[in-house]
């Protein structure tokens, strides 16, 4: 079934676990679709005016469709219990510790994902709608001591492989979404909210980020990358880029 | 007293009637007859679907071809929206938002409840007009009144509306002049269902005629009063929201505008302090028992058409009663379903997963039904046959690809993808809209007195119906690979579509073909007006009281006032004469109510 839905590649630690779900869910579709069907196309040969000129008052006396009813309910009722809602207290709520993840502040506006890292303190900076300019898009404080040392990049996520992911999510302007269909993510990024998000990326390579909401004219294109790295990489691109803010700020 | 009330309003409203000749503008245009209210929102309606569904095949050619210039029509469309031919985003937004809005709000509802509601209920309980007649008329002009706002929003500077059918704030409230236009065409077309909402209600309940106790109405009665008290009940929280965007966006509040906004044109000059997410419940306050408002005046059609040419009695009619009821009280607890991804803890999920999972069950418990009437039957395929028949798979896909959307952790994968776009049109276009097909071909000659030809009406259907499936059935297919909804062109940005792109091309032709078998409906409906064959007043032996007043039904509706006296539904009953035992004719044996 997980190939003949032709879901993508299981990108995250979680992504056969929601799978897992849309398969059984489609399995249930399947026999409920194929009985109806199979019964539908039989009665309505059978009972063609020409087969069967004087039609029966009564009709179907036996009452086998109450238990199927009663079957689906208690498999719905399996689902949610036992599937779906543990499958999502996991995602909103069992987050992991923040010392052993990396914590990103991704800021989406018409039509850009901005990610901020908290560089070598650990600590993020300050930020201000005040201090925003078309060079400092998302205003960053540099003149917060913990603000100095933030990494910036825009629509460009950098993340280490299997290493748990802890994205805060918020938007400067309308509502987007930040998908990332590989690693079954997706989450609204509201503003006036902040909404966090986490995930264990699985596949070291090159993904994008959809945005998945209605935000205006560019929605089509407000595509960003995520590059999933080793530790070393991922580490050398924070030094990299903890080196080029150091040369701006001497300047 | 129920009784004596009725008659007499009957013999009252046709002492009125013969009264005075009324002028060309009072009989047919501002007139009060809930037959003519009831045409002239079917063709209203009518017009808007086609207009909707032209929005959705200018947006399929920029889907299969993207940047490529519109042949011919694309040099009609204006500098603005298409300079060359070739569609600009601004543009394919104000289609996408204005198509949504045309088909629910000015299509689909206004046929099924304005169109189907005002011309079949009437007669179908046995009553001379609706309750309130000049409440009616207002009720349709409000409606036109609102078409008439959305059609010119059009044309102000900007376009149209252009932040999706469900114009989620902030981007709705920064949205140009066309936003202000369709906040005020709503307003519109809100009042108009909540003055049409309250008039079926009352009329259900206070006319039907002497004999036609509840057990006894019609499917078709009970799914519009169920409809009408969704409408009644979930339209006034959209049009207070509807008055908030509003003020918004021309008085400067801030209901859904949080603090500290930056645009691209920079800080936005305002009070700040609301949230977007108020307008979100709001609105699918509203939007989910839309739904149902959208799919129970159907059901009730097929129902009627289903027991008319199996020739038997509706397989469980209480059951049936029981949960639409049921379906229509459960429609007001599973709005949030909608907004899985705004941040929504465990319990809040939880609480709104069930009561989703919950609400499949009638829906399970209707189709059920529906399909075991066939069986025992003596099925005739005519053309309104054809069309309630298809409804019922049809739906069938619909409601079942509903079930991943409403649990919560599959919604992770699949929210807002084309598999919400799919599921969704299953219910409305070959579900819903077959479902008002078979209406049309099955009531026509009730309003004309002559039938629609058998041979068009059987194009319409076959090739409706393979091109409406070429159309939505691979949206599932990339949907399940991840392909975003409301995108510009089709996807071709992203590396994970790209598998999958050949399908949009295939899925416009469906669309056009689509386009192209409307044709022959179109021509059926206007051809036979004048030329279709002249039938009695029951062409189908049907039974319910409809069938009874002459075709089509003059003012006043009854030559002698009805009564009822037996089920709606008494087909081939063991030693009757006749293979249907109308519900009005007091002649012969009453017979035994059909078992449930």
């Amino acid at each position: 079934m997980q190939e003949f839905l032709g879901l993508p590649l299981q990108a995250s630690a979680h992504a056969a676990e929601i799978d897992r779900i849309i398969v059984i869910v489609h399995w249930l579709m399947a026999v409920l679709f194929v009985g109806w069907a199979a019964f539908f196309v039989y009665t309505l040969i059978r009972f063609r005016a020409s087969a069967n000129p004087k039609a029966d008052y009564a009709g179907v006396k036996s009452h086998t469709s109450s238990y199927l009813e009663v079957g689906v309910a208690a498999v719905e009722a399996v689902i949610l219990l036992f599937f779906a809602i543990p499958a999502w207290t996991v995602r909103v709520n069992a987050f992991p510790p923040e010392e052993g993840a990396t914590v990103v502040h991704v800021i989406a506006k018409q039509f850009e994902w901005h990610s901020v890292y908290p560089g070598p303190d650990g600590v993020f900076g300050h930020r201000d709608a005040s201090l925003i300019t078309p060079t400092n898009a998302v205003g960053l404080d540099r003149d917060d001591p913990a603000g100095a040392d933030d990494v910036h990049t825009i629509n460009q996520l950098n993340l280490p492989v299997d290493e748990p992911v802890i994205v805060y999510l918020s938007s400067l302007d309308v509502i987007h979404s930040f998908a990332i269909p590989q690693m079954r993510v997706k989450q609204d990024a509201i503003p006036g909210m902040e909404i966090p998000v986490w995930w264990v990326p699985t596949v070291a390579g090159d993904f994008e980020v959809n945005c998945s909401q209605l935000c205006g004219l560019g929605h089509y294109r407000m595509r960003g990358f995520v590059s999933i790295m080793n530790r070393a990489d991922f580490d050398g691109f924070l030094a990299e880029e903890g080196a080029r803010i150091a040369d701006a700020a001497a300047d | 007293m129920e009784n004596v009330t009725t008659a007499e309003h009957v013999a009252h409203a046709e002492h009125a009637h013969d009264e005075h000749e009324l002028s060309f503008l009072r009989a047919y245009v501002f007139s009060v007859d809930h037959k003519v209210i009831g045409i002239q929102y079917a063709i209203t309606a009518m017009l808007f679907l086609l207009f909707g569904f032209s929005l959705m095949m200018l947006m399929r050619w920029q889907l299969a071809y993207p940047g490529a210039p519109i042949p011919i029509i694309g040099n009609f469309l204006g500098q603005a929206n298409a300079p060359g031919g070739i569609m600009l985003p601004e543009f394919y937004n104000q289609l996408g938002a204005m198509h949504g809005t045309i088909m629910v709000f000015m299509g689909v509802v206004p046929l099924a409840v304005g169109g189907f509601g005002n011309y079949v209920l009437p007669l179908q309980i046995g009553a001379p007009d609706m309750a309130f007649p000049r409440l009616n008329m207002a009720s349709y002009w409000a409606f036109f009144g609102g078409g008439v706002v959305m059609f010119a929003s059009f044309f102000v500077p900007g376009g149209a509306a252009n932040s999706g059918w469900t114009s989620y704030a902030p981007l709705s409230i920064i949205a140009l002049e066309g936003q202000t236009w369709w906040l005020i065409g709503m307003i519109f077309l809100i009042t108009s269902s909540l003055l049409g909402s309250i008039n079926f209600i009352v009329t259900a309940l206070q006319l039907r005629a002497p004999g036609l106790s509840f057990m006894r109405l019609p499917f078709f009665v009970w799914a519009q009063l169920v409809t009408a008290f969704l409408l009644l009940l979930a339209f006034p929280p959209l049009e207070a929201a509807g008055v908030l965007q509003l003020m918004d966006r021309v008085a400067d509040t801030s209901f859904f505008m949080p603090s500290g906004l930056v645009t691209t044109e920079g800080p936005l000059e305002i009070s700040g302090g609301g949230n977007p997410l108020l307008w979100q419940h709001l609105f699918w306050f509203l939007a989910h028992p839309e739904v149902y408002v959208l799919i129970l005046p159907a059901m009730g059609i097929v129902a009627e058409i289903l027991a008319n040419n199996t020739r038997k009695p509706l397989w469980g009619y209480r059951v049936l009663v029981a949960s639409v009821i049921f379906l229509g009280f459960m429609s007001f607890i599973v709005w949030a379903h909608h907004m899985f991804l705004t941040g929504m803890g465990t319990a809040m999920s939880a609480f709104f997963q069930t009561t989703t999972m919950i609400i499949s069950v009638p829906s399970v418990v209707i189709l059920s039904a529906f399909f075991i009437t066939l069986y025992g039957g003596s099925i005739r395929y005519n053309v309104p046959m054809l069309f309630a028949l298809a409804f019922l798979p049809m739906f069938g896909i619909g409601g079942l690809t509903g079930l991943p959307l409403g649990l919560s952790a599959p919604d992770i994968h699949l929210h807002d993808t084309y598999y919400v776009i799919g599921h969704f049109h299953y219910v409305v276009a070959p579900g819903t809209i077959f479902a008002l097909f078979a209406g049309l071909y099955y009531w026509y000659p009730k309003a004309t007195g002559r039938v629609m030809n058998e041979t068009l009406g059987k194009i319409h259907f076959w090739g409706s119906f393979i091109a409406i499936n070429c159309v939505f059935a691979p949206m599932f297919i990339t949907g399940l690979v991840g392909v975003n909804r409301r995108l510009y062109d089709g996807g071709m940005q992203y590396a994970h579509a790209q598998e999958v792109m050949e399908w949009n091309a295939f899925m416009s032709y469906g669309a056009w073909a689509l386009g192209l078998f409307q044709i022959f409906f179109i021509v059926n409906f206007f051809w036979s007006i004048r030329n279709g064959k002249k039938v009695g007043d029951n062409p189908w032996g049907a039974t319910t009281i409809e069938w009874q007043a002459p075709s089509p039904p003059p003012h006043g509706n009854f030559t002698t006032p009805p009564e009822a006296h037996r089920g709606p539904y008494e087909y081939s009953v063991p030693g009757a004469s006749n293979d249907f035992s109308m519900q009005g004719q007091a002649t012969g044996a009453e017979p035994e109510p059909a078992k449930v």
